[in-house]
């Protein structure tokens, strides 16, 4: 595609750092603009912390210490931006790359280590934290998301002018999930619904080695058009125009707008996992490409500008390899679950059958340890 | 058999003290079990295909529309792993949704939701949610439907940790399986006899008769056991009514839950008669039977007489309707059955 056809996109700042509004987006250039010097730096700290982070847990999986790794670097923009522009009420429905929403929303990053290593399922509360568990099965949460935001309107929490009241929900999804039915049936129930929910589809434009090309034949942000879901392309490596847009249209679907869609165009810089070797289905000239526009580093162009120095970027990169540490030794002292975990939480009410057979492994355990 | 369990007529001396006993079809006991269960708790909400002012293509939630309106009981777009999957969401929002799934053959759409996330949410999340959902199905032929509309599904979700399956046989269970399955924290699979829908029997509008899981002895007998479940509870009741009638002894077990089994139940009356015929509609092979037949010869080795029996569907596809009636076991297959169990 030539610049000319391009679909229109909310970019606020360029990949050379310079901000500037776009004609037609004055409502997100107005909420940047409203922005204190220190949220900036949060939206910078958080982007390098969950990159070295990242880069952490790859080190581990490498090392045997996580059975699998989801890398999202250069989706930090795209996370970190639409993370913080959720509001206190809001609730999350991330797939399985979200590591960086997670961040934004208090999940202990060792707990999404925990999952990969195998020692649970996804050890958080999530009506506490508000951030539900990975999907790992694409776009189911999409529906769980939608379901939610239904009983959100049926208790009456939207549109009511009460800011401590109201919320709204947002759903994550990748490109490749778009193609699942629950994505279509998720828009439509939206839809009907005027359901207070925000789709937000990290297009990173790569589904394992599939190419957006071949997922899709119309950009997705309009995808949602057909069900009466309005939606927007914005720059995914763009934290600011990730915030803004979450902020705004998590706004509106709290005020009884309905449901909106964006795409934040991005690109996953690394594997789909660490089971993958992308070099196998993609040139390296694209990689390169897109490491050009990298949401961290037009982005510390762009607090330079500010006036924010030196020492501000070397404490995010000590802090950065003070996490990395932590992350590492927290890793190291994990324990295994224990055993009567395989059968707890089945069932929340009485099983007679989980709980013979979660005695008879006890009674096993018991008679084959005393041959040890 | 007391007059308080159903399957029995309640004799004259029940109705004199028992004034709350209401004869009803299956499809009306259901209904009025999801309106008592809608008007306890206002969270129980009810959704599906034209659920809402048509009350099902069954009506079984005729009328609630209604008496609830649209904020408790509406239609759905007919797609049905948006309905399971938006009521999960609506059950971790503090929801206890009731939906109906039209027919049989078409729960495959929703399968993956389930399967993979309904059944394992609870799990996955250490407890810190609960899925009190309850997903309606009509099942079963004899109806003389077209493809699709008479299958029996109940192996794959009996098969499924974490779902929790049961299917009432008669307006009293119906009536109050219902309610419980409701009031479960755990997601229910209620399945519904479609073709017994119009079979009409005494409801004790007053007291629950057992616990959902529990399985009921329809009749006692001393000779061979017969465990049905569902819409088979009839045809083994007319089996035993014949055997009687030819001197032979069948006890009755209605399963009533699929999963959890109550195989205590199935124990004590197979210990006794030392010999087990199990029938039901869907394909035989890696059944509900093939499971109970297992778990007999590991629990009841020593007590029997003769292999357990199986009287079920053929492992082929539901047949065309004019074909129905070859496929399904009927009181006469079940005999045959028996005898075949008796000879040994």
């Amino acid at each position: 595609m030539t610049p000319e056809n391009q679909p229109p996109m909310l970019q606020l700042l360029a990949p050379d750092g310079t901000y500037g509004v776009p004609k037609g987006y004055e409502a997100y250039g107005k909420i940047i603009e409203g922005l204190d010097q220190d949220f900036l730096k949060t939206l910078y700290t958080d982007m390098a912390r969950i990159r070295r982070f990242d880069i952490e847990a790859t080190a581990l999986q490498r090392q045997g210490q996580l059975g699998l790794w989801v890398p999202a670097i250069g989706q930090e923009g795209a996370q970190i931006g639409s993370g913080h522009g959720v509001g206190k009420n809001d609730h999350i429905f991330p797939s399985y790359r979200e590591h960086g929403v997670a961040l934004t929303h208090g999940i202990e990053l060792i707990s999404i280590l925990k999952m990969m290593r195998g020692v649970n399922h996804g050890g958080w509360d999530p009506e506490e934290t508000r951030f539900h568990h990975y999907a790992i099965v694409l776009a189911t949460q999409v529906l769980h998301a939608v379901g939610y935001a239904m009983g959100v309107k049926l208790d009456g929490k939207v549109g009511t002018g009460d800011r401590d009241k109201d919320l709204a929900v947002i759903s994550y999804f990748g490109d490749g999930a778009t193609a699942e039915g629950d994505v279509s049936e998720g828009l439509l129930f939206a839809a009907v619904n005027e359901s207070p929910i925000v789709f937000f589809i990290q297009n990173n434009q790569w589904a394992i080695s599939s190419h957006i090309d071949s997922q899709t034949k119309v950009p997705l942000y309009t995808r949602g058009e057909g069900f009466g879901v309005p939606g927007m392309r914005i720059d995914g490596n763009d934290v600011l125009a990730c915030y803004a847009a979450t902020r705004l249209h998590m706004d509106n679907a709290r005020s009884g707008d309905g449901p909106f869609l964006l795409e934040a165009l991005t690109y996953r810089i690394g594997a789909h996992t660490t089971s993958d070797d992308p070099s196998k289905y993609r040139e390296e000239a694209e990689v390169d490409e897109w490491k050009a526009k990298d949401p961290i580093k037009r982005f510390e162009i762009f607090l330079r500008r500010q006036g924010i120095g030196d020492d501000f970027f070397e404490e995010v990169k000590v802090a950065g390899d003070d996490l990395a540490k932590k992350i590492r030794a927290e890793t190291f002292a994990l324990e295994d679950p224990p055993l009567e975990n395989i059968f707890n939480h089945v069932y929340t009410e009485q099983h007679p059958e989980i709980d013979k057979q979660r005695a008879w492994l006890e009674a096993y355990e018991a008679r084959m340890g005393d041959h040890e | 058999m007391t007059s308080s369990e159903p399957g029995s007529k309640p004799t004259k001396h029940a109705w004199v003290i028992m004034s709350s006993y209401k004869d009803m079809a299956i499809s009306k006991a259901l209904n009025a079990g999801l309106q008592q269960a809608m008007m306890k708790n206002e969270k129980v909400l009810m959704f599906g295909e034209d659920v809402a002012e048509l009350g099902g293509v069954f009506r079984v939630t005729e009328g609630l529309y209604k008496e609830f309106g649209q904020s408790r009981i509406f239609n759905t777009p007919i797609a049905e792993s948006g309905i399971v999957g938006t009521a999960i969401g609506l059950a971790m929002r503090g929801y206890r949704p009731v939906v109906e799934i039209q027919f049989d053959g078409f729960v495959f759409p929703a399968f993956n939701q389930i399967t993979s996330q309904l059944a394992k949410l609870t799990y996955r999340s250490e407890g810190a949610m609960q899925m009190p959902v309850v997903i309606r199905i009509p099942y079963g032929g004899g109806i003389g439907a077209v493809e699709h509309h008479s299958e029996s599904p109940e192996a794959y979700f009996a098969h499924t940790p974490g779902l929790r399956v049961v299917t009432p046989s008669n307006p009293n269970d119906a009536y109050w399986m219902m309610q419980q399955a409701i009031e479960s924290s755990d997601p229910v699979i209620m399945l519904e006899p479609k073709r017994r829908y119009w079979q009409k029997g005494p409801v004790n509008l007053d007291t629950a008769p057992m616990p959902l899981h529990n399985a009921r002895v329809m009749l006692e007998g001393t000779q061979v056991t017969l465990l049905a479940y569902g819409p088979m509870v009839t045809a083994a009741l007319q089996a035993a009514e014949i055997g009687a009638e030819e001197g032979v002894s069948i006890e009755v077990i209605d399963l009533r839950s699929l999963s959890p089994i109550d195989y205590p139940t199935i124990m004590a009356s197979v210990k006794k008669t030392s010999r087990a015929v199990i029938v039901h509609e869907a394909p035989t092979n890696v059944s509900l039977s093939s499971e109970i037949a297992a778990r007999i010869s590991n629990e009841a080795f020593y007590n029997l007489e003769a292999p357990v029996i199986r009287v079920g569907g053929f492992d082929t596809p539901y047949p065309p309707a004019k074909l129905e009636e070859a496929f399904l076991p009927d009181a006469d297959r079940i005999l045959e059955a028996i005898d075949r169990s008796l000879a040994y």
